[in-house]
């Protein structure tokens, strides 16, 4: 027992490669599912409506003050409840945690993004929305050719952050015993005793992979960021 | 023929009434310079006459059609009056000529095509067609303006409205973006400018309106305005020694 058995790792690589792929896959559909619910919760938020705004903040409100964990607990119970309801069915039927891991996150995530596309949206100036009103543009017009474009653009770092973040939290599904990348590692860390091993290189990988990604922000902020004033384009 | 009138205008905000009982008329092809001290609801004039901003009493008339109508299709009423503002507000994530394409195709529904030619052609007209690939940052403030009057031109309005076109540019653009709005005037093109460009008051504008306090306090024609300073409001007196003094 005494020193690393690399070995371990390699012999586990196609399985751990399994759990890694199921964790790029739910954060990637995670991402953009929340960044798209997220968008409709902010412009119910900032819409004039007094109870759309009050019932997207609501929701944003609620998913942002309980813990992550206990959203994943919720919906492994609710969505096999929530179909039976839907389809009429006689039983729940079996969902398994990962696929209700899919809708946990998308919901959970939405609240953070809505957070994000909002501010985003807000920080494009007023001035914006008047000279495409002042062309004749209809509302949705103004916000997809006008408002969002430049909104995404702005908030495109934070969105980043925020899904490298989500890369992370994802593994959080592997308490209920879910094969992700954490999981995966969990599950042959166990069965071989060798715990060191398994979730150092755990961590490296998370390491290097969100390093990658947080280089590629930068590197796109650079080259895609608008100026909007000649001092900053240049 | 008149092509905007407005009658008994008055607006508030909240308890706080930013215009009050304006009653004017521009007709087809006539230049008329709004000026007035700054708060005195030139700019909230202006904007109420393309609804960009609402208004809660009187009547406002755009080529007969009813501003305040609830029944009115603002967005359509909007596409047929040009609207050019103090920042420009060009879409910076477009290039100059898609600037000019969007509402084009968009709302007009022409084909892109047939858009661009319209919009190079005004490129030309106000002398940046070789600019037409550039991002919105990437020219002067002059410029910027520029585009913003063919863009407001490439829907083909039937007036234009001003508001205060050259107060965020450096002194020596300032002469560019006024002569493209005198050629635009000697065409024919029925404009209202909010502006303190007396030169430009005096050389291109029929009439000149002068603001205090939400109301229209002197209407009358340009030479009047000038040269006959006795019969001016002491109010319109006093502004026009300040901002003429130097």
């Amino acid at each position: 027992m005494n020193g690393l058995d690399l070995e371990v790792i390699t012999r586990a690589l196609p399985w751990l490669a399994q759990g890694l792929q199921y964790t790029v896959q739910l954060t990637c559909v995670a991402a953009l599912g929340g960044i798209a619910l997220g968008t409709i919760l902010a412009l119910a938020r900032l819409s004039s409506h007094p109870v759309v705004a009050g019932v997207a903040a609501g929701y944003v409100n609620l998913m942002r003050s309980v813990p992550l964990l206990l959203v994943i607990f919720w919906f492994y119970f609710l969505v096999p409840l929530g179909l039976q309801w839907v389809t009429g069915a006689g039983s729940p039927p079996r969902v398994g945690a990962e696929r209700s891991a899919y809708v946990t996150f998308i919901l959970f995530e939405a609240a953070y993004f809505c957070e994000i596309v909002r501010a985003g949206i807000v920080s494009v100036g007023a001035g914006q929305q008047s000279a495409a009103r002042a062309l004749g543009l209809d509302r949705i017009q103004v916000l997809v050719h006008v408002i969002l474009p430049q909104a995404f653009r702005n908030m495109l770092p934070v969105l980043l952050t925020q899904a490298i973040i989500l890369f992370q939290d994802v593994s959080l599904v592997s308490l209920l015993n879910v094969t992700d990348f954490v999981g995966a590692a969990g599950k042959i860390a166990q069965r071989d005793g060798r715990v060191v091993e398994m979730y150092l290189f755990v961590a490296l990988v998370y390491l290097v992979l969100c390093s990658a990604a947080s280089a590629l922000v930068r590197r796109w902020q650079r080259t895609h960021s608008i100026g909007r004033h000649p001092e900053t384009a240049r | 023929m008149t092509m905007i009138s407005l009658d008994a205008v008055s607006k508030w905000y909240g308890t706080f009434k930013v215009l009050d009982a304006c009653t004017t008329a521009i007709e087809r092809g006539e230049v008329v310079v709004i000026c007035g001290p700054s708060g005195s609801g030139k700019s909230t004039l202006i904007k109420c006459i393309n609804a960009l901003e609402p208004f809660q009493q009187g009547t406002i008339r755009v080529d007969g059609v009813s501003v305040g109508d609830p029944n009115t299709d603002l967005a359509r009423l909007r596409a047929r009056v040009g609207m050019v503002f103090q920042h420009f507000e060009l879409f910076p994530h477009l290039s100059v000529l898609d600037n000019l394409n969007l509402a084009q195709v968009r709302v007009l529904g022409r084909s892109r095509d047939a858009a661009s030619e319209r919009s190079l052609a005004l490129l030309q007209r106000v002398g940046l067609r070789d600019q037409a690939t550039k991002f919105p940052a990437q020219l002067s403030g002059g410029q910027q303006q520029r585009v913003a009057i063919a863009r407001a031109l490439s829907m083909d309005p039937i007036a234009m409205l001003f508001d205060e076109p050259t107060s965020a540019l450096d002194p020596e653009m300032i002469v560019e973006v006024l002569d493209v709005m005198s050629t635009l005037a000697q065409e024919g093109m029925t404009m209202l400018c909010v502006t303190h460009e007396m030169g430009f008051a005096r050389r291109v504008a029929n009439r000149v309106i002068f603001m205090d306090h939400g109301a229209i306090v002197e209407d009358v024609t340009k030479d009047a305005f000038f040269d006959d300073p006795t019969a001016r409001s002491v109010r319109a007196q006093t502004f026009l020694s300040k901002i003429l003094q130097h």
